[in-house]
Formats: C-alpha cells, structure tokens, sequence
C-alpha cells in the first residue's frame, strides 16, 4: 500500500482530496489529510464582515463535512516535513510516511513582522481583516466608530487576494455614505506598491473609481514602523501618515512548519515550478494554493484551476508517466467597488487583465474590467459556489483551468 | 514600444521597464541609470545583482525584505536610489517593477 499525504485541509487541500479519492485506486493508495483545526473558514467571507454584510455563522463550517470518505481526515498540527525521510511528523509525536506528499499550508498574517504593530491598541483602534478574529472585531468596531481618518493599508506584496484592500476602501466609502457619515469619514489607502493600481491598461480605466469615491492614495510606501502613541504610520522615507482607525493588511508568510522543515524561501514561501507544481527540491513533493511561490495571484480562483491540473501530474507521477499539463497562472477575480456593483478580472502568467466578456466570449454576461451589477451578483454567488461546488472539485461550468484569449482585448504590439 | 539605448534596441512598456530581460546588458543598465540621474557604483551593482537574483527565483521583492537580507541596510538602499528605490532599482536591473494584479 501506498500513501499519499495532504498538509492542510484548507481551500486547495479539500479541493485536491475531493478529486484524488475518485482518481486514486484504493486497493494501491492510502489518502490521508491532515489540519490543525477543526473549523473550514470562508476567507473570502471575511472582506464582507466588518460591514455587517455576512455574519460570522455564513463564513465557518466543520471542514469534516468537505473530506470525503475514503479519505484518512486528523486534526492535528503537522510539526515537520522531513522530505529526505519521506515522513510527516505530528506536533504529538506520531508520525506519517509518504510516497507522494501534498503541501497546501496556505499562508497567513504576520503582524509581528512590522514593528510597534502589535501593541496595545491592536483591536482597538488598529485591525486586520485578513483573520476571523481581526474581521469580527472589526465589525464591532466599525457599529460604533464616530470617524475620523481611516487609513487602509498594505505592509508588503505578496498578499493573498491582492485587490482585497482596495474593496475594502470602496465598501468602506459606501458603508459610510449609507450610514449617512461620508463627511465625516476621510479614507486613505496606503500601498508600498507605484499606486492602487499597477497595470497601466486598469489604471486608465479604474482610476476614476478612487476620485468619485474620494479615497486618497499614498504610494510607495515602506512601512518601518506604528508609532501606536502618536497614531501613524511612519516610513523608511520617514513620511508619516496619521490615522485615527488604522485597518492593515500585515505580511502574509507561509507557516512557520515550512521554515523549521527547511523548505521555504525569506517568507516560507515553498519554490515550486510553476507548470507542473513539484517542488522544486523533491520531486515526489507537490505544493497547491497560497504556499507555493509561483508567480500569480494568491487566491481561492487559482487554488481551483491549479486543482485540475495537479491532480492530472499527481496521477502521471503515481504511474510513473511524464507530466502532460502545465498550469499557465489562471486567475479569475471578482472586485467589490460599492452600491452593489463589482469588477471582474482574468488574467495568466502571460496576460494582464484586459477589458472584454466572460465567460462566453463576445457574450458575457459577464464584462470584463468593468464595474456592473452582475458582476456584483457573481461575487455574492462565489460564496454558494464555493461551500457546493469549489471545495467539492465540481467543475465550474464554461470556466475553464486554462484561460482563453478569447472575448479579451488585448493591444495588438 | 521600442527604445534603443547604448547601441542596443530594446522592448519597453509605457513606463519604461524592460518587457525582455534577456535583452538587459550591462552597458543598457548603466544607461537607464543615467536617465535616472543615478551613476553606479559598486555598491549599485551589488544592489542590480540582489534584485535580479530574487527575479529569477521568482520571490517577491520588498524593502523589508532587503532589510533582512543583510546585505544592505533600508537607509543605503534609499540613499543609492533615492524617490522610490525598489522602483528605481528594477527598472535599471531590466526586471518588472513590483506589482499587483492589476
Ligand atoms: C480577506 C480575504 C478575501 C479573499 N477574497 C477572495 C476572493 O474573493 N476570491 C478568491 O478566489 N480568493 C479570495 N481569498 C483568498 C483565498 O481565501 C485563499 O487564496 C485560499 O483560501 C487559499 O487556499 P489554500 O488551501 O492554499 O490555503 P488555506 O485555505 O488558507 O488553507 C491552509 C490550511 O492549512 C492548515 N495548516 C497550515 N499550517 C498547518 C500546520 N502546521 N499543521 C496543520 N495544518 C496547517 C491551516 O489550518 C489551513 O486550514 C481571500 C482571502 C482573504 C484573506
């Protein structure tokens, strides 16, 4: 009997276990997957609730309800990968060897990397948005916050859902204006990145977005430190930026289980090829989703398509066969603007998001790059689609892992 | 968009990164430095080598990240590409500039 390991039951491990257990034969292979935790979180979920627009109870479920059977499910914290051993080590102890492993440990917040971040006031009157725990206290916050300036901000790149501050800028504008506040509130965004918008073909047309909402924007932007007493912002250039709510996006890493097993890079990211999705320094070791490094967005859309195209290596490697697929960076992301309007982006290695329709080419009903009502209903229809179809491994109809050009105006060069 | 610079012709993008790093030279670099107002040192060209080094493993590049690095203190990196010294600094190693999707 062979094992096959999963790390991490999150968006990509679930994802992978569901396709594998029909895949795999069950007389051969042994599938097992392991996470710390008991709870399955809707991370996407978390964007809409400090707005009060999802409640806490819409975005956790028990992840046992998404492992399928036939499928070996611990909950337990993995201590380390000792890939010279083919071994998996539990923080109790007990140990789990591998023929094939899977890595999909995510990545998550590091607040502790920016100095003066966690300090008295963190959830008082500074948050993140990124946990369930800085979501929630977020929304209790906001129930009651009389304004002032509120500064969004992003400490470093890469973050996972890369455009998630800047919805949230824009639901902030609209929360407040129906809270009949607008004027009092001042919004700023904050970014280390050239501006809130990096493209030039999305600058020319989103900008007007951050002018008819009024949100300010400072750029290249280097946090050095929080002067939690003073309540700014300080930079290596020593601008400072005050704020009276500060809402921050921390550095996002890989699990610390990533660092102690040796196998990340300066954020325990793991390297990973980024068509076949093996490792890099062992080839019967697979990584999925938000702990690889590969060059595309970290997001739940992407940890989909990769899926697809995974399981396919998975099972050539499994039969000693040459890998036929190659993932090509498939990103696929709806963009909250407010008023119940949204954008829709999708993009490769290759190609930038463009202006176009989706997912029928020339049809739509989806407009690409565009802020529509649809697109809106596509954003809150994701979360259904999500819990029944993503976690699941169901296909998504016409939304293919590999993308099209078609329907997509690219400049001719 | 073309652009010839030190002899050589080379794809640009409106912004003037260079869409091809394999058309980089050393020679095109010391010319973007010069647009830039910047003339390097050796001390630069350890700076170009770090970042497109982290270019080609496919790691993203950050100040904090250069902060513990330990190559270069922030307060260096700043000083040798003052204004935006991460978007300076790519643009004359012939690698894109930081980014977001989009
Ligand atoms: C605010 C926000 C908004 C977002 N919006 C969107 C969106 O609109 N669309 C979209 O597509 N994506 C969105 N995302 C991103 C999406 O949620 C992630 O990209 C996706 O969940 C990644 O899946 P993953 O399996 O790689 O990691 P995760 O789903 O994070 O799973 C990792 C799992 O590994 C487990 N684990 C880690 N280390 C250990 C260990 N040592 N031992 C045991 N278990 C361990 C964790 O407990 C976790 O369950 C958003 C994310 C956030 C935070």
């Amino acid at each position: 009997m062979k094992n096959l390991v999963i790390l991490g039951a999150g968006t990509s491990g679930t994802i992978m276990a569901n396709h594998l257990v029909s895949k795999l034969d069950k007389k051969d292979w042994s599938i097992t997957i392991v996470d710390q935790y008991e709870t399955h979180y809707y991370q996407p979920g978390f964007l809409f609730m400090p707005f009060d627009i999802y409640k806490p109870s819409q975005v956790v479920k028990k992840g046992q309800k998404f492992i399928p059977k036939g499928v070996n499910y611990i909950v337990k914290e993995v201590e380390l990968i000792v890939p010279e051993k083919n071994k998996i080590a539990l923080a109790d102890g007990e140990e789990l060897p591998y023929d094939i492993l899977i890595v999909a440990t995510g990545s998550k917040t590091a607040p502790q990397e920016t100095e003066g971040l966690i300090g008295p006031n963190w959830y008082k009157n500074i948050f993140d948005f990124y946990t369930y725990e800085g979501s929630k206290a977020l929304r209790e916050k906001l129930r009651n916050w009389e304004g002032g300036k509120l500064v969004v901000h992003i400490t470093e790149m890469p973050i996972k859902c890369p455009v998630a501050p800047l919805e949230f800028a824009f639901l902030a504008d609209a929360f407040f204006k129906d809270k009949n506040m607008r004027d009092k509130v001042d919004i700023t965004y904050v970014t280390p990145l050239s501006g809130a918008f990096t493209t030039a073909e999305a600058t020319k047309v989103l900008q007007y977005l951050l002018e008819e909402k009024n949100i300010k924007v400072v750029s290249d932007f280097n946090i050095e430190r929080v002067d939690q007493e003073n309540n700014k912002i300080i930079d290596y250039a020593e601008t400072e930026v005050p704020y009276d709510l500060l809402v921050t996006v921390p550095t996002n890493m890989g699990d610390e289980l990533i660092e102690r097993s040796g196998m990340g890079d300066d954020l325990n990211f793991i390297p990973t090829n980024k068509e076949t999705l093996q490792a890099e320094a062992h080839e019967n070791v697979f990584v999925i989703g938000d702990a690889t490094n590969v060059p595309t967005s970290k997001a739940g859309s992407v940890a989909h398509f990769e899926a697809e195209i995974l399981m396919e290596n998975v099972l050539a490697y499994a039969h000693n066969k040459p890998f036929k697929e190659k993932f090509d960076g498939h990103s696929n992301c709806f963009i909250e603007t407010g008023g119940g309007k949204a954008l829709l982006i999708d993009f490769n290695y290759e190609h930038e998001p463009v202006e176009g329709t989706f997912p029928i080419p020339g049809i739509g009903p989806l407009q690409l790059l565009k802020e529509s009502r649809m697109n809106h209903m596509g954003k809150l229809a994701f979360r259904w689609v999500y819990w029944n179809m993503l976690l699941k491994g169901v296909p998504i109809p016409m939304v293919p892992s590999k993308m099209t050009t078609k329907g997509k105006k690219y400049k001719t060069q | 968009m073309e652009k010839t610079i030190a002899g050589k012709t080379v794809n640009v993008n409106e912004e003037g990164y260079l869409t091809d790093f394999s058309q980089w030279t050393k020679e095109v670099g010391e010319e973007l430095a010069k647009e830039q107002g910047i003339q390097l040192t050796p001390r630069h060209w350890e700076v170009i080598d770090y970042v497109q080094d982290k270019h080609k493993k496919d790691e993203a590049l950050s100040v904090r990240g250069i902060k513990k690095s330990g190559v270069f203190d922030v307060k260096e990196f700043y000083d040798l590409f003052p204004g935006g010294p991460l978007k300076k600094a790519t643009l004359i190693a012939g690698i894109p500039k930081p980014k977001s999707c989009i």
